[in-house]
């Protein structure tokens, strides 16, 4: 049986972003997420019966989170692979849903990592036959994947800048955005190497942030204050947790979230109105593009080149500016949902593209590891 | 006796040290369906069955992927995967050569690096490509 909009999101929020300042608990933003995105969705903490959430910092997420917020949910989930965990969150919190398990699902994510002291915070163990040669995490692995992609498909380190320079053109129309000042090609080529072929500007931002999502059915969905987004399909998978177990560097599971996602809902990528990928690194957004169908397999460095995926471009990818200009708070999944949905409303401003009906969200986690892909879709969508 | 894992018999996280104390790199192959298994485990990943026995590799690689990690001081230096011509895969170091110019496709060879944690096996090119 399919979930094809049988739930929707109906209300989302950010925490305060960037840098909050010391002092600040993640709970504190999940607390000022949860809030915003309770008043957005005109509902009481008391109508939330589900609770979702993943943490670097709490090892049992949706206690912290129930006991902060006062919540004492019927149905809890912490699920827990990376910064895709709170896609994944949608797609089981709307099973969770349609199994009359759960009627109203917060799902909510908070870090503190740049106040905390500027670098990611990550619950990861090394993996004792990687941790002797010192990659840095989880950029080296990512930058293997890349140095991969270059030689099989000739992708360019020039290629590869264009996705920041595409985050950036992005984040300038985006008030919340980290990163607003001009980014040129060269800015990026010229930028502090870190792991290469990936520079500075090639990794997301370390900053603040959280975010939540109410999900509830599509029929009390409509009884609500804001225009329903609707879920209408997702799919998961993963193949490995460590970068030397991943079969083929240029290939991530995503080739199998994506046709489980858009079978449920229906569509193909020639629909999507709106691409939200995980940009943590600037490899990722070409990856993605080509496992979700956008282009084919080799073709994502030419796909992203030219400003076809900037303001204007021939698709609209990571239009709050992503991990890479937008904020970071490391993982990003939630805030990925956060945009979509506010596209989908019309909310966007400067940013906002026109008639967007169907929006994907697709979440990475790990190192390449897990990959969650969902397709959201306004009322006309259904 | 406390302690005995007879169906498991050795961890083999200490086989694999135990091969590399003795200066060769060990790793795992089913005897079920053939696959070539790192890192050692008790199970085979490809098949699902327990009949993983050890064998000794020949050291002969080439470089899959590769990166150099750049340091605020300091020298970078690289982090690379090499494929193992019995057919797996590992995370290793080239070494013998600067970081920046270690290439995916280098042909490389064994050599294990006497740490205080035990031989860390490591890269460097073969010879015959010099």
């Amino acid at each position: 049986m399919s979930l094809r909009g049988k739930a929707a999101v109906v209300g989302v929020a950010e925490s305060e972003l960037g840098e909050v300042g010391p002092g600040y608990t993640p709970l504190d933003l999940i607390g000022q997420a949860a809030l915003h995105a309770l008043e957005d969705a005109g509902l009481d903490k008391s109508d939330v019966d589900g609770l979702f959430s993943a943490s670097a910092y709490y090892h049992m997420p949706t206690l912290s989170v129930g006991e902060y917020l006062g919540i004492g949910p019927r149905y809890s989930d912490a699920t827990s692979m990376g910064g895709s965990s709170f896609v994944s969150h949608l797609l089981h919190a709307a099973a969770a849903i349609d199994a009359g398990l759960c009627e109203v699902a917060l799902i909510t994510y908070g870090s503190t990592q740049r106040s905390g002291g500027g670098r990611l915070v990550t619950g990861s163990e090394a993996d004792p036959y990687e941790a002797p040669y010192n990659p840095r995490y989880p950029v080296s692995m990512y930058a293997l994947a890349a140095s991969r992609h270059m030689h099989e498909y000739g992708t360019t380190r020039e290629q590869l800048a264009e996705v920041a320079v595409a985050a950036r053109e992005w984040a300038k129309l985006n008030p919340k955005a980290f990163m607003r000042e001009d980014l040129t090609v060269e800015d990026v080529l010229a930028s502090r190497m870190v792991s290469s072929p990936l520079s500075v500007r090639d990794c997301c931002l370390v900053t603040d942030g959280g975010g939540a999502a109410i999900v509830t059915s599509a029929e009390r969905a409509r009884d609500l204050k804001n225009t329903p987004v609707y879920l209408l399909g997702a799919g998961e998978a993963h193949w490995h947790r460590n970068i030397s177990q991943m079969l083929d560097l240029t290939v991530s599971a995503a080739t199998e979230s994506a046709p489980r996602a858009y079978g449920m809902a229906g569509v193909g990528p020639e629909e999507v109105d709106l691409a939200m990928l995980y940009d943590a690194f600037t490899i990722n957004t070409v990856l993605f593009l080509e496992d979700l169908g956008f282009c084919e397999k080799g073709e994502g460095g030419a796909f992203v080149s030219g400003g076809r995926i900037s303001p204007g471009g021939e698709l609209a990818v990571n239009t709050s500016g992503g991990g890479l200009s937008y904020n970071h708070p490391g993982m990003y999944g939630l805030l990925l949902i956060v945009e979509a949905v506010r596209q989908l409303r019309g909310e966007c401003g400067d940013r906002q593209i026109e008639n967007a009906n169907i929006a994907l969200v697709h979440g990475n986690g790990g190192v390449l590891s897990s990959q969650v892909t969902a397709v959201l879709g306004s009322e006309s969508a259904l | 006796m406390r302690g005995m894992n007879p169906e498991a018999g050795e961890p083999p996280a200490e086989v694999y040290r135990r091969h590399l104390e003795s200066g060769v790199l060990g790793f795992q192959r089913c005897a079920g369906c053939g696959a070539a298994v790192f890192y050692p485990r008790v199970f085979c990943p490809v098949c699902g069955k327990s009949d993983l026995t050890w064998e000794t590799s020949s050291g002969r690689g080439v470089v899959y992927a590769t990166t150099a990690v750049h340091r605020r001081e300091g020298n970078s230096y690289n982090v690379v995967l090499v494929d193992l011509e019995e057919g797996f895969r590992m995370m290793s170091r080239i070494e013998g050569v600067p970081a920046e110019r270690v290439e995916v496709g280098t042909r490389v060879k064994l050599r294990l690096d006497p740490t205080d944690a035990g031989p860390v096996p490591v890269f460097v090119p073969r010879d015959e490509d010099r």
